[in-house]
C-alpha cells in the first residue's frame, strides 16, 4: 500500500530593480533559464531543454554530486507577456516519483521595479520506508509522546 | 500530528515493555515475527499479538510471504515529508535570489529604444 501523498502551499516573492519585460524574459531565454533556475550549488545538470510555449516542456536532467539521477519535467499551461506564466512539473529520484507541483510566476511593477509572485501547491509523493525515515520513526514517536505528556504535567 | 495513527492507540501500543522492545528492534530495520520473538520468553502467537495491537495502532507495518510475516517500523512520513518541503521550498528561495543577481549583472539592452539599440 502506498503512502497517501502529502501536499503543502507556499508563496515566495521578491522585487527586483528593473522592468517586468527583463524578468519575464529570464524564464524565456534557455541559457538564462537554465543558469538562474536549473544550475546551484552542488548540482551538476547533465541536460537541459526549454520549448517555452504552451503545452511546452523544460526538462532537466541532474544530481547533487554523485547522489542519484534526477529530473524535472515542467509543461507550460497559460503564458501572459511579460505578467503571468502557469506550469505544472513533477519531480523524480532514482527513477521514483518524488513529487508534482502546479504553480504560477506572477509579474507586476510595483515602486522600485517589478514584483516578482511565486505561488506553489506541491505534492509529495516520496512515501518510501528508507531507513532514515524508519529511525525517524521511532525517534519521532517518543518524542511525540513526550510532548503529549509536557503538555499534560 | 501522527498520520495514519491516533494518539490513544499509540500510547497503549507502547504501555507495554515487550511492544517497546519490539519498537527498539524495528529501528534497526525489518524482522520476521521469529526473528522478533527471540529475546522473549513467550509463545508466537503472544508476540502475533502484541505486533497485531502494533500493526492497529499504525506503529508497524506487516507483510506475510509464503511462511514468513515479516515486520517493519512504519515511518513517521510526516516528519520526513515537513522536512522536504523545506529544503524544497529553500530551493525556490535561492533560485529567486540567484535571479536578482542574474538581473542585475544582465547586460542585455532589450530596455533601449530601438534607436539607440546598437547590433549584436
Amino acid at each position: 500500500m502506498t503512502a497517501p501523498a502529502i501536499h503543502r502551499s507556499f508563496t515566495i516573492e521578491r522585487t527586483y530593480p528593473t522592468t517586468a519585460k527583463r524578468v519575464f524574459r529570464a524564464f524565456v531565454v534557455p541559457a538564462k533559464k537554465r543558469r538562474g533556475f536549473a544550475e546551484g550549488e552542488g548540482f551538476g545538470v547533465d541536460s537541459y531543454t526549454l520549448d517555452f510555449q504552451v503545452g511546452g516542456f523544460e526538462r532537466t536532467r541532474f544530481r547533487f554530486g554523485d547522489g542519484p539521477p534526477m529530473t524535472t519535467d515542467c509543461v507550460y499551461l497559460d503564458i501572459i507577456d511579460n505578467e503571468r506564466i502557469t506550469f505544472a512539473y513533477s519531480m523524480t529520484i532514482g527513477g521514483a516519483p518524488l513529487s508534482a507541483s502546479l504553480g504560477t510566476m506572477e509579474i507586476s511593477s510595483v515602486a522600485g521595479g517589478t514584483l516578482l509572485r511565486f505561488t506553489e501547491h506541491t505534492a509529495f509523493l516520496d512515501g518510501t520506508d528508507s531507513s532514515a525515515g524508519r529511525r525517524e520513526g521511532s525517534l519521532g514517536l517518543f518524542e511525540a509522546l513526550a510532548r503529549e505528556l509536557e503538555q499534560h504535567d | 500530528m501522527l498520520q495514519h495513527s491516533s494518539l490513544d492507540s499509540v500510547f497503549q501500543a507502547l504501555a507495554d515493555p515487550t511492544r517497546r522492545a519490539i519498537v527498539e528492534r524495528l529501528a534497526a530495520g525489518s524482522a520476521s515475527v521469529t526473528e522478533l520473538a527471540e529475546p522473549f520468553d513467550m509463545t508466537l502467537s503472544a508476540i502475533g499479538q502484541h505486533i497485531r495491537l502494533l500493526e492497529d495502532s499504525g506503529v508497524v507495518r506487516s507483510q506475510k510471504s509464503g511462511r514468513t510475516r515479516t515486520v517493519v517500523l512504519a515511518p513517521d512520513a510526516l516528519a520526513a515529508a515537513e522536512r522536504w518541503f523545506s529544503q524544497h521550498r529553500a530551493r525556490w528561495e535561492r533560485r529567486l535570489d540567484r535571479l536578482g543577481d542574474l538581473l542585475a549583472a544582465d547586460d542585455d539592452d532589450i530596455d533601449q529604444p530601438k534607436k539607440s539599440r546598437r547590433k549584436s
